[in-house]
């Protein structure tokens, strides 16, 4: 038992801190509501009641993996890029631009316009990693602060070469047909984008974990001044980690846009790379993990929505939730004394059974 | 004789679940000097942080002066009377002798102001007092390391010690400083003190302390009078077996030269003049040591020599082509293979496996990957070879590398540089932190390169290891070669230290080419 204990600690702990912080709403909910328990089945619930709710729990998610994942590159290098929000922005904006101004077939339109999304997310992951790499300018600051640029930039771009002077608000022109993502079951918005989100996630999986390149991402994380020591080239790693994270937030951006609206009708920054260091964090910057966490956030928020809906509880109370479980996970001390125990009394067992085979 | 402190049963685990201290008891007596010895990772350092209250141990007892003490943390053991002299000494740097002597109980002008008249005038008085000779008004960061450990001593002095712990005051040491502590002790003995002093050099026990305990692998095995046992008897008690500290034999001959460093200098970023007008070469088939101080320079020379830094000016060579400008990775691919000195700041990434550690300087290696893609079961098969070849102590391959003990760690850094096939290995303090048993493990296995034709360039603060395996030796100190021994088998280290200290230098050595 407590070797179990020991071995999926990290797990077991997430686990707890997401329990607690239900358990927390739930009090929340009774503090405030009129109908508390009517309440509770609708948030915990409710996203499960209907087919449409269970596909946007789904297709929700998929701009959150994709941003988890590419979030996740960057911070197993020990990068702290933040730019996923801006890479995720400016890159449906410039790939919008790009599809509604070329006529291809069908296939081939879907994938030039992904490759010049992710492009764009590259070059924008490439400039705070030069700026980190050359003068050691912070890539938290230099991602924060593009996420400014990206944003307004987009909306320049967007709102001033590509609106659609017909529609009554600030969108872009339709995409071009060939340029859609199929939506597959029909009465929800459930598009190929989920899929290659999934697709991502396990390539992410597979380049972090099985290849040479995302070993010394990983080993570059881990300790940089060990990685130097032999003969890794953490300057090449430490850009290359950020550019990849940008193509990657790039590519999810410009899914959603293909797949659900079909036209840049973003005049907000949708989130989605904030959401991404959520999911990134819970599913300790591991892509498969990084699937399941996603699904988990955007299940609370779906479950939020309805509770603002069908309730008379804020669907702010999400934002709660969200903040407790990622200060537990986050914080080191948590549980910690626990584990000491365990790993001691562990111990003790050990050597014990080592002194009586001995004898 | 009373006893001043008196430890029962002690056992401590940390909470990484290690053991450190299994029902532990001894009795130190009242103004004796008394030396701890045993292995790295015997349990000695655990117990003097339990008795000074860093640490607090699950189950046993300390009584201090026939009382039960539980100090809550180190203040409450000071205000009891005792004080400790950390290896790493714990000074302000930048702070004068003085100050760092009143630190915490400073005299003040008008409740306010630092009275430094008077801080000056108290240090004199305590330093007087105990005959110890400080520079009261010099800074911490421009006195040698023996004057440092002599202002700690008195610092605890000043905070009236009446029992004082020192951790391995003589690691850091030269000879010469030694006899000088050796002294001081002595003195403090005389004065009534009580000293408890951990080490693992068995003459210094044998010449200085009235009682020994012994320690190996958590457990106290004896507590003896010192001059009752040899020292070939206490080495016994303290592995379990009999050791071998004999100097290795010369090698019978020696090839062509491996690597030649001229005129080497460095200056680094603050315009400090680290390194200057090194020359030196080494040939196949030889161990040159290079004995000194830490902190005069070579930290610096081996990070030129692997590619970490740029020198100033100068040249180095292996088999006559450059290695100046070159990568770690292009100098690595020269079969040079390098054991850090730090092992946790360059040697592993702690929170990665054994299997990740082992691959990081070959990864790209056919075998190890193919196009880019990596063989985990070739590495894992791999790993488990190393693991069992390097007798490294570990639960699986998988293992995190943090999770091991210090040695087991410092095995793991040797496993992999040694098993890259090198043909200049430089190797940096190549058994810090680790057991006897491993360091004659790995002392047999430099031999062994040695003997089959690779050049090895030592850098130790162990003198003794310097002496048992080098086959010539220079000696360098404030960034220049003060001498060079070309045949040590009959000197010692009284012979390195005054040069190691600056002392002495011979006529224009650091102009010279050594071979």
């Amino acid at each position: 038992m407590e070797k179990f204990i020991l071995k999926y600690f990290t797990l077991i702990r997430t686990l707890i801190a997401i329990l607690v912080g239900i358990i927390i709403s739930i009090v929340l909910i009774y503090l405030i509501s009129e109908m508390p328990a009517y309440s509770v089945k609708q948030f915990l619930l409710g996203p499960f009641l209907s087919k449409g709710r269970f596909a946007n729990v789904i297709e929700n998610a998929s701009p959150m993996i994709f941003c988890g994942v590419a979030i996740a590159i960057a911070f197993q290098a020990k990068q702290f890029n933040v730019g996923a929000e801006g890479a995720l922005f400016l890159s449906a904006a410039v790939g919008t631009a790009f599809a509604v101004s070329t006529h291809m077939p069908t296939v081939l339109h879907i994938i030039m316009v992904l490759i010049v999304a992710g492009a764009t997310g590259a070059i924008w992951g490439f400039i705070p990693g030069i700026l980190k790499a050359k003068w050691g300018a912070s890539e938290l600051v230099a991602s924060l602060m593009m996420n400014y640029i990206a944003y307004f930039g987009g909306l320049y771009l967007i709102n001033s070469f590509f609106r659609d002077k017909d529609a009554g608000f600030l969108v872009s022109i339709r995409l071009p047909e060939t340029a859609w993502l199929p939506q597959f079951i029909p009465g929800t918005r459930l598009h190929l984008g989920i899929l290659l989100a999934v697709i991502f996630a396990f390539l992410g999986y597979y380049y972090l974990y099985h290849t040479n390149s995302g070993y010394e991402i990983r080993t570059t994380g881990n300790n940089q001044k060990f990685a130097r020591f032999a003969g890794i080239n953490v300057v090449k790693v430490v850009i290359l980690a950020q550019v990849l994270s940008g193509m990657i937030a790039g590519i999810g951006g410009m899914t959603e846009i293909m797949g659900i609206h079909r036209r840049f009708n973003w005049q907000m920054t949708p989130g989605y790379g904030w959401d991404g260091v959520i999911v990134a964090i819970i599913g300790r910057n591991h892509p498969i993990l990084i699937i399941f966490a996603a699904l988990f956030l955007s299940y609370l928020r779906v479950g939020g929505q309805i509770l603002n809906l069908m309730a008379d509880v804020p669907s702010e109370l999400v934002l709660v939730i969200q903040s407790i479980i990622i200060i537990l996970i986050t914080a080191e001390a948590f549980l910690s004394t626990w584990k000491n125990k365990i790993t001691i009394k562990e111990a003790e067992r050990v050597e014990v059974g080592n002194e009586s085979f001995a004898k | 004789m009373e006893n001043i402190l008196e430890v029962k049963d002690i056992t401590m685990v940390y909470p990484t679940g290690v053991i450190a201290n299994k029902e532990v008891s001894m009795d130190i007596k009242q103004n004796t000097i008394h030396a701890i010895v045993g292995e790295n990772g015997a349990g000695k350092s655990t117990l003097m942080n339990v008795i000074f209250g860093k640490i607090h141990p699950q189950e046993g007892e300390v009584f201090y002066k026939g009382q039960k003490v539980n100090f809550k943390n180190p203040n409450y053991a000071i205000k009891a009377g005792i004080g400790m002299v950390h290896q790493h000494l714990m000074l302000a740097q930048d702070l004068t002798v003085a100050e760092n002597m009143i630190l915490g109980i400073e005299p003040k002008k008008g409740k306010i102001f630092l009275d430094t008249a008077n801080a000056l005038k108290i240090t004199r008085e305590v330093s007087k007092k105990y005959g110890l000779d400080v520079p009261v008004d010099k800074k911490i960061k421009d006195l040698p390391i023996g004057v440092r450990q002599r202002v700690e001593i008195l610092k605890a002095l000043f905070r009236n010690a009446e029992l004082l712990i020192l951790d391995e005051p003589t690691a850091v040491l030269t000879p010469q400083e030694t006899e000088i502590l050796f002294e001081t002790l002595l003195k403090l003995k005389e004065k009534g003190k009580t000293i408890l002093f951990i080490s693992h050099k068995l003459s210094e026990v044998k010449s200085l302390a009235d009682n020994v305990t012994v320690m190996r692998d958590t457990k106290v095995i004896t507590t003896q009078s010192a001059a009752k046992l040899s020292e070939e008897q206490i080495a016994h008690l303290m592995v379990g077996r009999d050791i071998n500290s004999a100097r290795i034999p010369d090698p019978k001959d020696t090839g062509n030269i491996k690597l030649s460093v001229r005129d080497l200098s460095y200056i680094d970023k603050e315009n400090i003049q680290i390194l200057q007008n090194i020359n030196f070469d080494i040939k196949k088939g030889e161990i040159l040591g290079i004995a000194g101080v830490e902190g005069n320079g070579q930290s610096e020379l081996i990070s030129i020599l692997t590619g970490l830094l740029m020198p100033t000016s100068g040249t180095v060579t292996v088999d006559n082509n450059s290695i100046i400008g070159l990568s770690p990775r292009q100098i690595r691919e020269l079969r040079i293979s390098h054991i850090p000195e730090d092992r946790m700041e360059n040697g592993v990434a702690d929170a990665a496996s054994l299997e990740e550690n082992f691959i990081a300087d070959r990864y790209y290696k056919p075998g190890f990957s193919n196009k880019g893609k990596l063989n985990w079961k070739y590495i894992k098969d791999y790993s488990k070879d190393l693991i069992k070849r390097f007798n490294i102590l570990t639960q699986s391959s998988k293992t995190a590398v943090g999770a091991l003990s210090g040695g087991n760690i410092q095995k793991a850094v040797v496993a992999r540089e040694l098993s890259s096939e090198p043909e200049l290995i430089i190797a940096a303090q190549p058994t810090r932190g680790v057991d006897i048993g491993s360091e004659e493990l790995i002392h047999d296995l430099l031999k062994d390169a040695r003997d089959e034709g690779k050049a090895i360039f030592l850098i130790s603060a162990d003198l003794d290891e310097i002496l048992k395996l080098s086959t010539r030796i220079i000696v360098i100190y404030d960034g220049q070669i003060t001498n060079h021994f070309k045949d040590v088998s009959n000197i010692s280290g009284i012979d390195l230290g005054p040069y190691m200290l600056g002392v002495k230098k011979e006529e224009g050595a650091s102009g010279k080419i050594y071979s």
